[in-house]
């Protein structure tokens, strides 16, 4: 019963958020949103038993990509109120495409049978005793190395692009090197002129 | 060793990441040399140290005969593309460490998709070899055209990524397993139901973009020409067999009992690309667009073997991939040495009277694309001439008619070229100094287009092996 209504609370407060996310006319505002619908989807994780999932969720959307998002709508100058100019007169084309895939997809959906072979060879559960998070530990570390290894490598993929598309070295930047300044001495410092009166240096 | 040569490329790139890092941008020709280097490596441990039939990490990776023939092949384009490659930057002073570094790594990716065993492993090449892909588009980070093809090709193929895990998830949700042969199991007891046919023509959407086949060929044309021109043959040569590769393992091990379904999918998108890539490529006056529906054309012809569903069919594939490898090698080297006072050109308008200005040149290249065209003396006739062989003996009679016509059409925008250079009034001369590296890769590719008929055994024996491991 409670489980129901925690649901029920998490899913509406999920939806509407989602619709605020592309409603709002503020782009901060959509993206509070969508950190708020990060939040439920985490939560419905969590009603699900998949608690590790719903933490994931946190760290990473909320604490990454939401806040990368924020970064990028305050930093750059986007006109979202231009961008969002054209949306309205595309709109009864894509809900046009829309209603098809979902009529396509609810035909489909209809006539399907989950095959009983699949049922044989599915997935194991998760095993008695522990929690999913320690369960995915011990897979993802061993059954699982292989693709944990690549997805390393991908990110370092990502890592070495980001670098070679945007780092540039500039020329006659002044650094600060404080070897050579604590090496100063006040005869490198400081030079004794003998000025004449009247003509000054 | 199962993984050695995966294993080498992988340390490698990170070793000569960290001298690049360290030495700055005065190791850039070193690592360059590293990379090649690596490469020999590999390739020499793909051929003699990995065994014929082992899998690794519960059926994720598979060493295989096809494997091994598809990662040689990939090797050699990717060594010799970083050759170009440094042809191609060095006297631009644009040479960076980090093209060499992503070149491995993208290879890496590419071997690994090559060696798919489940749809995970396929994935996850998959996005090592394409977001390595997407940064090498857009190297050129200074230029609007490079940044242009970069981007539109992220987006792109963001979108067909998407597209392929939804089919995946289907596969997965309808069969119980991610691996290649638990799903050949399931399929072959309880029958291809619609769930799975959603799935699978997703999973074919989205390798369909990988290998660039109409309709999902747009990038293409665009890509290859804001690309740097050995960055464009990269896509063109290694790029195309890992994508080819992956899409016959992943099409014939898990749905081998499933013909009929994804027959008539690839028969449609091959015939399209055929058409296509013949009609559009009459007007284009970029020759690296040209080359780009020159190679939507060349894909349709390949996915014709995979059509056939047969050993047959796939050793047609893997001849016409090993030949088109070595054809479009040397077309990229000869496009590279178009300059023109120092600075490259790219109209075909530029080629005119080549044959009288730079005859050797001109004489080369006229004879890889009338190899690419497919005329009966030089290799590409071959390479069709297997394709079709196949798509006829599995009664796809239309398939290959509609095939031979496209290559008629075809072959007159290639003729075009050839008389561009040689019978059209001559464009101010080209620079004619050739380096090294070009040179060499130009009479490698003339050798094998037109040598090809005498040497032909040996190619077909290990194609014949490579395809009966993927269809005993």
């Amino acid at each position: 019963m409670l489980e129901a209504l925690a649901f029920y609370l998490f899913s509406a407060i999920l939806i509407a958020s989602a619709v605020m996310v592309i409603a709002s006319r503020n782009p901060v505002h959509s993206v509070l949103f969508l950190i708020l619908s990060f939040f439920n989807a985490a939560g419905l994780f969590v009603l699900l038993g998949a608690e590790f999932l719903g933490m994931i969720l946190v760290v990473v959307y909320v604490g990454a990509v939401a806040v990368l998002f924020l970064f990028v709508v305050m930093m750059l100058d986007v006109d979202f109120a231009e961008l969002k100019r054209g949306a309205l007169q595309y709109l009864p084309f894509g809900a046009l495409i829309g209603l098809v895939l979902v009529v396509e997809l609810i035909m489909a959906g209809s006539v399907w049978v989950l095959q009983p072979a699949a049922l044989a060879v599915k997935a194991h559960a998760t095993p008695a005793g522990l929690t999913n998070t320690e369960a995915l530990g011990r897979i993802l570390y061993t059954d699982y190395v292989y693709y944990f290894q690549i997805a390393g490598l991908v990110l370092l993929v990502a890592m070495i692009g980001a670098i070679v598309l945007t780092l540039r070295s500039r020329p006659g930047v002044r650094r600060q090197n404080i070897a050579v300044q604590n090496a100063r001495t006040a005869a490198m410092a400081v030079d004794m002129l003998d000025i004449k009166p009247g003509e000054g240096a | 060793m199962v993984l050695l040569p995966e294993l080498v490329l992988a340390l490698g790139a990170m070793a000569l990441l960290l001298i690049g890092a360290i030495g700055g941008e005065k190791t850039a020709p070193a690592i360059s040399f590293g990379a090649i280097a690596l490469f020999v490596m590999a390739g020499a441990e793909a051929i003699w140290a990995v065994p014929s039939h082992a899998t690794a990490f519960h059926g994720a990776f598979v060493a295989d005969d096809f494997a091994r023939f598809t990662k040689v092949l990939i090797l050699v384009g990717a060594a010799l593309c970083i050759l170009l490659a440094d042809e191609f930057f060095a006297p631009a002073a644009m040479s960076r460490f980090e093209l060499p570094v992503l070149m491995v790594l993208a290879t890496l990716g590419m071997l690994l998709m090559v060696s798919a065993g489940s749809f995970i492993a396929l994935y996850m090449g998959l996005e090592l070899q394409s977001l390595a892909l997407y940064v090498l588009a857009s190297f050129n980070r200074d230029h609007l055209r490079s940044t242009e093809a970069g981007l539109k090709y992220f987006v792109l193929g963001a979108l067909s990524s998407g597209m392929m895990l939804y089919g995946i998830s289907m596969i997965y949700g309808f069969t119980g397993s991610v691996e290649f042969s638990a799903v050949a199991h399931v399929v072959a007891q309880s029958g291809a139901g619609i769930g799975l046919i959603f799935g699978l023509v997703f999973l074919i959407s989205g390798l369909a973009f990988k290998v660039s086949a109409v309709p999902f060929h747009m990038w293409t044309p665009d890509v290859y020409e804001g690309a740097p021109t050995p960055i464009t043959a990269y896509f063109a040569t290694a790029a195309k067999v890992a994508a080819m590769g992956l899409f016959l393992r992943a099409i014939l091990i898990p749905f081998p009992h499933a013909l009929e379904q994804w027959r008539q999918v690839i028969i449609v998108i091959s015939v399209l690309s055929m058409a296509l890539g013949a009609v559009a490529a009459l007007g284009q006056k970029n020759i690296k667009r040209l080359m780009a529906y020159s190679s939507i054309g060349h894909m349709g012809y390949a996915l014709l073997g995979l059509a056939a569903g047969t050993a047959l069919g796939v050793r047609g594939v893997l001849i016409y991939l090993a030949i088109y490898v070595f054809t479009n090698l040397g077309v990229f080297a000869c496009i590279q040495a178009m300059r023109r006072g120092g600075k490259p050109v790219e109209a075909i308008s530029d080629l005119a009277g080549l044959a009288r200005t730079n005859p050797k040149l001109g004489l080369v290249f006229s004879m890889l694309f009338l190899s690419l065209a497919g005329l009966p003396p030089l290799a590409g006739f071959f390479a069709k001439f297997y394709v079709f062989l196949a798509a006829i003996q599995a009664g796809l009679i239309w398939p290959a008619i509609l095939g031979v016509l496209a290559s008629a059409i075809g072959l007159v925008y290639y003729l075009r070229l050839v008389k561009i250079m040689y019978f059209d009034e001559p464009a101010p001369a080209l620079d004619g100094d050739m380096a090294m590296g070009s040179r060499a890769i130009l009479i490698v590719s003339g050798a094998v287009a037109l040598l090809f008929i005498f040497a032909a055994s040996p190619v077909i024996t290990a194609a014949d092996v490579a395809a009966k491991a993927l269809l005993p």
